[in-house]
């Protein structure tokens, strides 16, 4: 680029909006002695320039793509307060270890953004810049959402402590089972498998990703005789049950039917998929919040983008943006499970989601101090190859606000569906039990979960079947720090 | 039936020993303990009767487990719960609540059937033991 960029004056206004190219460096997109102030949105971008594009331009070209720029010289900047609205490039770091990867540092003018709304934040931070040619490759990895501008969301409808209020359940996770297998069963035998798992003592059973309305079940069959079970289930326990009833559909109208009518039978959550787009989140949180339902999240899709190290957004960016849309519940891994999880990354997930201000923590990939000013927690779920038999390790990495979800380790139960669903609560209070009688649970585990077997045959059977099942392969997605990094 | 309502519900009975550790963890949180009531064990009985006020003030387990036996004595066939809150910011809820007492019967409920338009049922959960009046059930 060096060659169309003919020396110019570019403190004389005249010369910099002369028609021609600048750099984008030269355009104004990196100022590294610019101090971000408390309402700029911040955004941490891993950067993998082409070969010969230097860091900082590269920085300043993510920054200009992203808000302002355009490839040339426009006269009419001067028509806008465009220092103002031109993101700036503060910082460039190179990633630890990793030659050609820089971490840049943006931060964007709040005005910039229209209040409220996830497309609009969205359009802009990851609207046209991930196929900029310049770039090998572009990751966008944390932001901070200033206080005023997270206050211009509604945040999740429920939140952790109203959930756990209206379930009247505290003081342990909550259990859940995903309906197996997820696709094929006809109404009837699908609400079988709902009363089985809730009778014997899950919380809650979940539709999967993609049970919408299909020739073998279309969607009214399945919310009645869910509805069956999850009262019949409460009436022989005497507790609060649920059943996460998917309303994702072709279009919204079809999605706000479905949650009127899971309403109308008395459903206290309804689900969707991420794939849906986050205009339809918020339009559905928004009808969650009218309706006083919890509103569950299947992060459907999310690893064409979040896995790689290199491409595409972290999970932690989309639990954030998603915590501002309004879900009550959202998976954000297991660590010990059958996908993708380094404790460190999901430990950061999960702080996100379900603490009131997340200090900068390079180890959990937190790189920017975030107050949520009010906004309610999110539920993290752990779903996904987890079994009783790693109950001191999920509840170690996990603690008490998550749902655990135990579809094939409750379904695939030798001695049925309802001794599956015993054994996974039975191993879950032995373990809160012991925990906060001081023992040492990561240590003793195994041992306590022996004991509580000894009075509970269902336990037994399903510590012979999983006990020794794990899924141990190295992560993707790891944070890139040194200990003893300096904060953002 | 057992009802599954509480932390430890699936658990056999606490012992008063397993109950004090629990009091422990509690209070070593920060969390005032209370002690509540009742005999409509309805899984959405949300306010049960209050064995006085939460003990914000009283730190030691062994003081508190001498309301749990006065209310058991008052109460030996009701169902009885402790229950600890935390006031700290974002929460001002329960943390932990568990039952430690129950009737030596309980006939659990029936689920009523309301058929109403096109395939849909209102459900209706009545405990067998509140056909009686307050104070009178599971005699």
């Amino acid at each position: 680029m060096d060659d169309v960029v003919a020396p110019r004056d570019l403190a004389n206004p005249a010369e910099r909006y002369r028609a021609g190219v600048l750099k984008y460096v030269q355009m104004g997109y990196w100022q590294p002695d610019y101090e971000p102030k408390d309402t700029d949105v911040l955004a941490l971008f891993r950067i993998t320039p082409q070969d010969g594009v230097d860091p900082e331009e590269a920085a300043a070209a993510v920054a200009g793509e992203s808000s302002t720029a355009t490839w040339t010289v426009v006269w009419t900047d001067r028509l806008t307060a465009c220092d103002r609205y031109r993101a700036k490039a503060y910082r460039v770091d190179p990633v630890p270890g990793t030659p050609g990867q820089y971490f840049a540092f943006i931060a964007y003018e709040l005005d910039l953004f229209e209040p409220g709304s996830i497309a609009n934040l969205t359009a802009s931070i990851i609207g046209n810049v991930f196929g900029f040619k310049p770039l090998k490759a572009l990751r966008l990895e944390d932001m901070r959402i200033p206080v005023a501008y997270a206050k211009t969301f509604p945040g999740p409808a429920t939140g952790i402590v109203v959930e756990r209020e209206r379930l009247d359940k505290f003081g342990r996770p909550l259990l859940g089972a995903t309906v197996k297998p997820k696709l094929g069963l006809s109404g009837k035998n699908y609400g079988r498998v709902v009363y089985e798992a809730l009778k014997g003592g899950l919380d809650f059973t979940k539709d999967d990703e993609n049970i919408n309305s299909q020739p073998f079940m279309h969607w009214r069959d399945r919310f009645l005789y869910c509805m069956e079970a999850v009262n019949r289930a409460q009436a022989a326990t005497g507790e609060i049950k649920g059943t996460y009833l998917n309303v994702t559909a072709g279009t919204m109208e079809d999605m706000y039917e479905r949650a009127e009518f899971a309403k109308d039978l008395g459903s206290v959550i309804v689900m969707i998929d991420l794939v849906i787009g986050y205009t339809a989140i918020q339009s559905i949180a928004k009808w969650a919040r009218r309706n006083d339902m919890i509103l569950h999240l299947h992060r459907a899709g999310h690893s064409t983008y979040t896995r790689q190290k290199t491409h595409g957004i972290s999970f932690r960016v989309i639990s954030k943006w998603m915590r501002l849309a309004g879900v009550d519940h959202i998976h954000a891994g297991t660590v010990v499970g059958k996908l993708e999880g380094d404790p460190n990354s999901v430990q950061g997930f999960y702080n996100v989601l379900r603490e009131d201000h997340n200090p900068v923590d390079l180890q959990r990939g937190i790189f920017f101090e975030q107050h949520w000013a009010g906004l309610r927690k999110v539920m993290p779920v752990a779903s996904g190859g987890i079994h009783a038999g790693q109950m001191h390790q999920l509840l170690t990495y996990l603690g008490d606000d998550v749902v655990l979800q135990f579809g094939g380790g409750t379904i695939g139960h030798p001695m049925g569906i309802q001794a599956g669903a015993i054994a996974n609560r039975v191993a879950l209070e032995a373990m809160v039990l012991a925990r906060n009688e001081g023992r040492d649970i990561w240590r003793e585990g195994p041992q306590i979960l022996a004991d509580a077997a000894r009075h509970c045959q269902p336990l037994k059977a399903a510590l012979d079947t999983w006990g020794d099942v794990t899924f141990d392969y190295a992560s993707t997605d790891t944070p890139d720090f040194v200990p003893t990094a300096t904060a953002a | 039936m057992r009802i599954t309502q509480g932390a430890f519900s699936f658990l056999p009975d606490l012992t008063d020993a397993q109950i004090r550790a629990q009091l422990e963890y509690c209070l070593g949180n920060g969390w005032a303990i209370s002690v509540e009531f009742t005999d409509d064990p309805h899984p959405r009985n949300t306010f049960w009767e209050m064995w006085g006020m939460p003990m914000f003030d009283l730190k030691d387990a062994a003081g508190i487990m001498s309301e749990v036996e006065a209310c058991r004595k008052a109460y030996p066939n009701h169902y009885i719960k402790l229950n600890a809150f935390d006031s700290t910011s974002g929460w001002e809820a329960l943390r932990l609540s568990f039952i430690i007492n129950r009737p030596k019967h309980e006939p659990g409920f029936v689920l009523e059937r309301q058929e109403t338009q096109g395939r849909s049922i209102r459900y209706t959960t009545r405990s067998y033991a509140t056909r009686d009046p307050e104070g009178e059930r599971y005699a």
